[in-house]
């Protein structure tokens, strides 16, 4: 063999386990979030029976395993035993799992035990002659693969136990709680989309104000003498450190005097707030960097301090902005503490909402991953399409509270 | 500092404060003042509206003043969340520094580094409460269900009921939770410091005849090392205010600092020991970000 070719070929064996491990460490930290987000979009018997992974399997029920198992007395046509019709839907719906079928197997018929215990099927064969049973029946009708009831049910806050919000209302109609008019349902507070029409009203202004504050004080820093500037500049790097948990207890109570607990506003000033320090540190020390000819000659020319921060300073300070704007963004959308403590049941926002959802498991995992996923979407979203930004606010170093 | 106004711009001296007043006035509101007040509260009854002291009843073990402060220091309910605390400092903090650090050695070597930074940093964009709930579906004891029941069923253990576990064991499964977010965090910033090393003095060992290992050990490790300690100490503190996933995740005993101060002020409301829990937390961080800042500043020079 050529020679170059045989050291090609080592250095590309030489380096399958490093491809190896770093795939199996890649495969390890996505599965679990594969897993919410294809279980979001099975149907809920899916969900309940088999486990995400086995999504890929063939769902067409075989009649194997009931011919194994129960021809011998129930006969092909289902209906062999004349007590009983395995192919009548109503019977066979009773079974809404495979262990309500097991149960039966336990009874006595004129004295002898339905199917001794040597004689059972195992778990796997029992499924697929419930699946058989119930598609022969007509007692359910072959589930699709892949459905977005979840999302709807969730968007409108549906939870009961069984069933959908789409057949309840065909089924049903209108109820009290219930107006089956998606966007008038989908505006209730225990509906997740209200909770994204909350979060997007808490996040939007906690974000803007923040930085339209960080960037008047960082112009002061950075281009104006005043006294004290150099004490109040790291008496401001001090206050980075302070935790979000040092300041709840005052202001809950300060709130609770203004009636403000329970409101938009109080949440927007807190997290501006405590948005500041980090935010004005990052301003302060982009501003700076800039060319001073650049001021200097704007002033020249006749430029207010006012005209220069406006038309010079906050576009040419576009990248901190960015930056930043992403990264309280994200901070405040994920936040849960200070929509528990300031906001709660009053405007639920997604954070509140899924916790909630979380201790009582409402409505099921099959409606639990979608509403999970509703919260993840758009802050990867944003963390995709302005990655680079996001990596850049991290690298600028400091520590968020 | 070294920028101050340009000579040729004039200013009254007012213009400052102009643009400082708005920042001004929402920090000492939601800062400084609640800061400052929080100490003062952390001596005060439950009610807040007498001393700590005045609670004490005699025969009692009680600290006076301080009284709030035994409460968070030495009650079952408070070692219990101390002990997990260290538990979570011990464990998470060294597991995402040297996770971060095998990422970035490992993914600088492939041509598919940055969609696989992109995936292990994705967690970091989702909420804690998004991250507990795809990892109490993880846990879920039905084997149906979870998946961790069904890959050890697989190699016939039979499942487990993850979340019900004794303690301290349970809090090490939300432990891995943290580690699963903030890895991301600890890769990134490594991986920058791991570039800005020159490719020189790396490849200059090679040719000397270093194997992989020991260009690691003798060459990037050593420049790693003022990143890594910082990197380390920021996961002391992110470690230290970790409070949803615990809250969400709700397992027996798995309290953490952050989470009983919350409980004692949302669901038991109980001011002044809130106020004590959060004083405890800010005297633990304040040395480490002493030390972070100290760190960034003599690295900042060395640029
Ligand atoms: C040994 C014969 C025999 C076999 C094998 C057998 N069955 Fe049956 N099964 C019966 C008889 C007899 C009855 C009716 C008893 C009655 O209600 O009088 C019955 C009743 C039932 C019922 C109704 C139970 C109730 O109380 O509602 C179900 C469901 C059923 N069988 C399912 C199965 C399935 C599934 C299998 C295969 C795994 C199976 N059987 C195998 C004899 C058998």
């Amino acid at each position: 063999m050529n020679r170059v070719l045989r050291e090609r070929l080592i250095s590309i064996i030489n380096r399958i386990p490093l491809h190896v491990a770093v795939i199996g460490l890649c495969l390890i930290w996505i599965l679990p979030t594969l897993g919410l987000l294809i279980t979001s979009f099975r149907p809920q018997q899916a969900v309940n029976e088999t486990g995400w992974w086995e999504v890929v399997k063939s769902q067409e029920p075989t009649s194997t395993a009931y011919q194994t198992y129960c021809t011998d007395c129930h006969g092909a046509n289902l209906s062999a035993v004349p007590s009983i019709d395995l192919g009548a839907s109503d019977v066979v719906s009773g079974f809404t799992n495979t262990r309500r079928l097991a149960v039966t197997f336990n009874r006595e018929y004129n004295g002898a035990v339905h199917i001794p215990e040597d004689q059972r099927p195992d778990d796997e064969s029992l499924r697929e002659i419930l699946d058989y049973l119930r598609i022969e029946s007509g007692a359910i009708k072959m589930p699709p693969r892949f459905t977005v009831n979840n999302y709807k049910d969730v968007m409108v806050g549906y939870d009961a136990r069984g069933g959908t919000y789409d057949q309840a209302c065909e089924e049903e109609g209108p109820t009290p709680t219930r107006s089956c008019d998606f966007w008038e349902d989908a505006t209730r507070s225990d509906a997740i989309f209200k909770g994204v029409l909350n979060s997007f009203a808490v996040s939007i202004p906690s974000t803007i104000l923040p930085i339209l504050l960080a960037g008047f004080a960082a112009y002061a820093f950075a281009w104006l003498d005043f006294r004290g500037r150099k004490v109040m500049f790291a008496l401001l790097v001090g206050l980075q450190i302070v935790p979000l948990q040092m300041t709840l207890v005052p202001v809950f109570r300060l709130y609770a005097d203004l009636g403000l607990n329970g409101s938009f506003l109080g949440v927007w000033l807190f997290h501006t707030g405590f948005g500041l320090p980090y935010a004005i540190y990052l301003m302060r020390n982009f501003i700076a960097g800039l060319p001073r000819e650049i001021v200097e000659s704007a002033y020249l020319d006749g430029a207010g301090h006012w005209r220069v921060f406006r038309v010079i300073i906050m576009p040419l300070a576009l990248p901190a902005i960015a930056a930043l704007s992403i990264f309280q963004f994200m901070w405040v959308w994920n936040d849960l503490l200070v929509a528990l403590i300031f906001l709660g049941n009053k405007a639920p926002v997604l954070t509140y909402q899924l916790s909630q959802l979380m201790d009582s498991l409402g409505g099921g995992w099959h409606r639990m991953t979608a509403a999970a996923f509703i919260s993840m979407a758009i802050p990867l979203a944003v963390f995709l399409l302005f990655q680079r930004y996001f990596v850049r606010g991290l690298l600028s170093g400091s520590v968020k509270g | 500092m070294k920028t101050t106004t340009p000579a040729v711009m004039r200013q009254k001296w007012w213009t400052a404060w102009m643009y400082l007043a708005p920042a001004l006035a929402l920090l000492i509101i939601f800062v400084l003042f609640p800061t400052l007040r929080t100490v003062y509260l952390s001596l005060r009854s439950s009610d807040t509206t007498q001393w700590a002291s005045e609670q004490c009843r005699a025969g009692e073990t009680c600290w006076g003043l301080l009284e709030n402060y035994r409460q968070a220091l030495t009650t079952d309910q408070a070692t219990t969340a101390l002990q997990n605390t260290a538990l979570w400092l011990v464990v998470m903090v060294p597991g995402t520094v040297i996770l971060g650090l095998l990422f970035a050695v490992l993914t600088d070597r492939v041509r598919y580094e940055s969609l696989a930074k992109s995936i292990i940093f994705a967690p970091m964009a989702i909420s804690f409460v998004g991250a507990s709930i795809i990892w109490r579906f993880v846990y879920n004891p039905d084997p149906d269900i979870g998946s961790l029941n069904a890959l050890l069923g697989v190699i016939g253990i039979g499942p487990q009921t993850w979340l019900a576990t004794d303690p301290p064991f349970n809090s090490m499964l939300l432990i891995v939770v943290g580690m699963w977010v903030w890895t991301g965090f600890t890769m990134t910033i490594i991986s920058a410091a791991l570039k800005g090393i020159p490719t020189e003095i790396i490849e200059a060992s090679r040719v000397d005849g270093a194997n992989e290992w020991q260009v690691f050990t003798h060459v990037m490790l050593p420049q790693l090392v003022p990143t890594l300690a910082v990197v380390g100490t920021t996961m002391t503190i992110n470690t230290l205010k970790i409070f949803d996933i615990v809250w969400v995740m709700k397992g027996i005993k798995t309290d953490v600092l952050a989470t009983r101060m919350i409980s004692e002020l949302y669901l038991f409301r109980n001011n002044g020991l809130s106020a004590a829990l959060a004083v405890i937390l800010i005297i633990l961080i304040i040395p480490v970000m002493y030390y972070n800042i100290r760190q960034f500043n003599i690295q900042e020079a060395a640029r």
